[in-house]
C-alpha cells in the first residue's frame, strides 16, 4: 500500500470539558477522495481547521506527504500543498474573480514583495489563473468582481483558489452548501474531473455527491472516527446506522 | 476556453483609469499656484500656505496608504512627522544642514521607528491596534518634550532652511515650493505603483479577507509591516519639509491630535484613492485658513457683534462641517467626484 500523503495520529482538540476532537487517527491516500461525514456537531469543520492549521490542536499529530506539519502555520502548510475551502464562502469580494485566483498563483511563484510593476497585467499570473478558472468553468466571468457571482459561482471560485494553490491536497470544507440543485450539480461535476488528479479531502452534508464521490468515508460522532470505510460497507455499517444515520434517512 | 483563457490582457476599465483626469488636474493646480501668486498681492503667504498643503498632502497620503489599502487605522502617524522634523532640527543644532544628509537620516529613523512598532502594534487588531499605536505616538511626543537640549516643550527654532547639496536654494520661498511639488510628485508615483504591484495586491487582499490570504500562503503580518514602515518613511519626509517651511521644530509636531487630523484627512478626501488624500489635506488646511473670514462674510444678516463673536469661534463650525461631510457624503470629496460618473 502506498505510504498515505495525509496522516492525522491521535488528533485532539478540546474546548475546557468540551472534547470537539477526540482520539481521531486517519490516514488519506495518495489519489484518492475521502469524505468525512457525520451528523451536525460531529467535530468535521473543527478537523478540518486543525488539518489546515486554522487551529492549534491540544495533542496528536499531522503527517503530511511523511512531513509532521503540526506546528506549522496555516500559510507555511498551504506552501506545502496542503490547500482548503470554507465552509462559508472566503473570497476577496472586491478583486475580480480572475485577480482572486492570480493572487493564489502569485503566491507560489516568485516574490510578493515587488513593489513596481503592474501585478493585474502579468501574464505569467494571469494565464495559469485562467486556466484555474476555466476548469471549474468561470472562465467566461472572469472580469466580474467576485461579489457580484451568484452563491454557486462563489462556490466554483474557491474551488478555483484552491486549485490555484497548486496543492497536493485539496481539503473542502462543504463545497455543496448553500447551493440550489443545479449549481450543486455544477459543482459535483467539477469535483468529479478534480479527483481524476488531486488527492481530495470531502467533508459534505449531501449524502447523494459524497456517496458518488468518495474512494472512502469515515464517520465521525462526537469528535470520534467510529468507522473508515469504502461508500458501500458504510452503508451497512450497523454501527454508523445506529449512530448517525438513524436520526435521518440512509440514502 | 481556450479562446477566453487567451484574450486575459485585454485593457480592463479598472477605476483608476477612469479617473486620471482628478490627480492631472489636482497636479496641474499646484504646478499652476505659484504663477498665480505672483498676481495675488500676498505671494509669500499664499505660497506658504500651499506648501503646507502639499506637505500635509505627503502625509495624509502616505497614511492612506496603510488606511485605504490595508485597513489600518494608525493613530500614531504624527509620530513620523514628529520624527523627520527632528532629525533635521537635531542634525541642523550639531552643524550638519545639508538636507541630503538630514532626509536619509530622517527616513532611516522613520523605517526603524515603524519596523520596531509596527512589530508589536501589528499583532494587534481593530481598536487595539488604534490605541496602541496612539500610544507609540505620545510617547514619541513625551520623549521629544523632554528633550531639554533640544527646546523641550518650547522645542526650536532652526537658524535657516535645510541646505542642498552645499547650496543654499531651499532659501528661496518658490524654490522650495517647487522641491515640495517634486516630493508630493514623486511620493504619489510611488504610491501608485506600490498599490498595483504584486506588493500592493497582497496589501489589498488582505484588507478585504485576511483569513483567505493566509489561506492561499500569504502571511500578512509581513506585508503589513513592510506597508507601514513604507507609510512611516514617506510620512518622515514630509516631516523634514514641514520643519523647513516652519524653520522651526517642536513637540506640537506629534500630538495624537494632529494624528487625527491626518485621519480626518485622509477620510475627508476619501479613503484608498492617494490623490484623494491630498484633497482631503487641501481641503482641511483651506478650510482652517479660511473659514472665519467665509462665516464673517455668510452672516452678513447678523449684528456685527455676532459675526466677529461667530468668525472667531469658527471651530464650533469646522468640527460639525467636517463631521456632516463624512456622513453624508459616502467615499468622501472623492466619492463626489466619483458620482456624475456613475449616473
Amino acid at each position: 500500500m502506498a505510504e498515505p500523503l495525509l496522516e492525522l495520529r491521535n488528533l485532539r482538540k478540546a474546548y475546557g470539558a468540551l472534547v470537539v476532537t477526540d482520539d481521531v487517527s486517519l490516514s488519506v491516500r495518495p489519489g484518492e477522495l475521502h469524505a468525512i461525514i457525520g451528523p451536525n456537531g460531529a467535530g468535521k469543520t473543527t478537523l478540518i481547521h486543525q488539518i489546515s492549521g486554522t487551529l492549534a490542536s491540544n495533542s496528536g499529530s499531522v503527517l503530511f506527504g511523511g512531513e509532521d506539519v503540526t506546528q506549522l502555520s496555516m500559510p507555511q502548510r498551504v506552501r506545502r500543498g496542503l490547500a482548503r475551502s470554507f465552509q462559508i464562502t472566503s473570497i476577496l469580494p472586491g478583486f475580480s474573480a480572475l485577480e482572486n485566483v492570480a493572487l493564489a498563483v502569485q503566491a507560489r511563484s516568485g516574490s510578493s514583495f515587488r513593489l513596481f510593476g503592474q501585478a493585474s497585467q502579468e501574464k505569467a499570473l494571469n494565464e495559469p489563473a485562467m486556466e484555474c478558472l476555466a476548469q471549474v468553468n468561470l472562465a467566461a466571468r472572469a472580469h466580474v468582481p467576485a461579489g457580484l457571482l451568484s452563491h454557486g459561482e462563489k462556490r466554483q471560485l474557491e474551488l478555483a483558489i484552491g486549485l490555484a494553490t497548486a496543492p497536493r491536497l485539496l481539503l473542502l470544507d462543504e463545497p455543496l452548501a448553500g447551493t440550489g440543485h443545479e449549481e450543486s450539480q455544477r459543482v459535483v461535476e467539477t469535483l468529479r474531473r478534480l479527483k481524476e488528479r488531486l488527492t481530495i479531502v470531502l467533508i459534505e452534508h449531501d449524502m447523494d455527491a459524497v456517496f458518488s464521490l468518495a474512494d472512502r468515508v469515515s464517520v465521525l460522532v462526537y469528535g470520534r472516527v467510529i468507522a473508515t470505510d469504502t461508500p458501500a460497507r458504510i452503508r451497512e455499517n450497523p454501527e454508523v446506522r445506529a449512530a448517525y444515520l438513524g436520526e435521518e434517512e440512509m440514502v | 476556453m481556450t479562446e477566453i483563457a487567451e484574450t486575459p490582457s485585454a485593457p480592463m476599465p479598472s477605476l483608476s483609469t477612469r479617473f486620471e483626469i482628478v490627480p492631472i488636474v489636482l497636479f496641474a493646480a499646484f504646478a499652476a499656484a505659484p504663477l498665480l501668486a505672483a498676481y495675488s498681492g500676498a505671494e509669500g503667504y499664499v505660497l506658504s500656505l500651499l506648501t503646507r498643503v502639499m506637505i500635509f498632502g505627503i502625509a495624509a497620503m502616505a497614511l492612506d496608504l496603510i488606511l485605504g489599502y490595508g485597513a489600518l487605522v494608525s493613530f500614531g502617524h504624527a509620530a513620523f512627522l514628529g520624527l523627520g522634523g527632528y532629525a533635521v532640527g537635531i542634525l541642523a543644532s550639531h552643524g550638519i544642514e545639508d538636507a541630503l544628509v538630514q532626509i536619509p537620516v530622517a527616513l532611516a529613523a522613520s523605517a526603524l521607528f515603524a519596523l520596531v512598532t509596527g512589530a508589536i502594534s501589528l499583532r494587534t487588531k481593530g481598536v487595539y491596534f488604534i490605541m496602541i499605536t496612539l500610544a507609540f505616538g505620545q510617547m514619541l511626543y513625551f520623549l521629544a518634550t523632554s528633550l531639554a537640549a533640544y527646546g523641550g516643550d518650547d522645542g526650536m527654532t532652526l537658524s535657516s532652511r535645510s541646505l542642498l547639496a552645499g547650496t543654499g536654494v531651499l532659501k528661496n520661498d518658490f524654490t522650495f515650493y517647487w522641491v515640495c511639488l517634486l516630493c508630493l510628485l514623486g511620493a504619489y508615483a510611488f504610491s501608485r505603483s506600490v498599490v498595483a504591484s504584486r506588493f500592493g495586491r497582497v496589501l489589498r487582499g488582505t484588507r478585504e479577507n485576511s483569513i483567505r490570504m493566509e489561506a492561499i500562503g500569504f502571511q500578512p503580518f509581513r506585508f503589513q509591516l513592510a506597508a507601514y514602515v513604507l507609510s512611516g518613511m514617506l510620512a518622515g519626509l514630509a516631516g523634514c519639509l514641514l520643519a523647513n517651511q516652519a524653520e522651526f521644530v517642536s513637540p506640537a509636531f506629534m500630538t495624537w491630535q494632529r494624528s487625527g487630523e491626518l485621519i480626518f484627512m485622509v477620510v475627508l478626501g476619501g479613503l484608498g484613492s492617494l490623490h484623494g488624500a491630498v484633497i482631503g489635506a487641501a481641503a482641511f488646511l483651506l478650510l482652517e485658513e479660511f473659514l472665519p473670514e467665509i462665516l464673517h462674510s455668510l452672516s452678513f444678516f447678523l449684528s456685527e457683534e455676532a459675526r466677529s463673536h461667530l468668525a472667531e469661534n469658527w471651530k464650533m463650525v469646522f468640527g460639525p462641517l467636517l463631521i456632516l461631510i463624512v456622513l453624508f457624503v459616502r467615499g468622501g470629496i472623492m466619492g463626489l467626484l466619483r458620482r456624475p460618473h456613475h449616473g
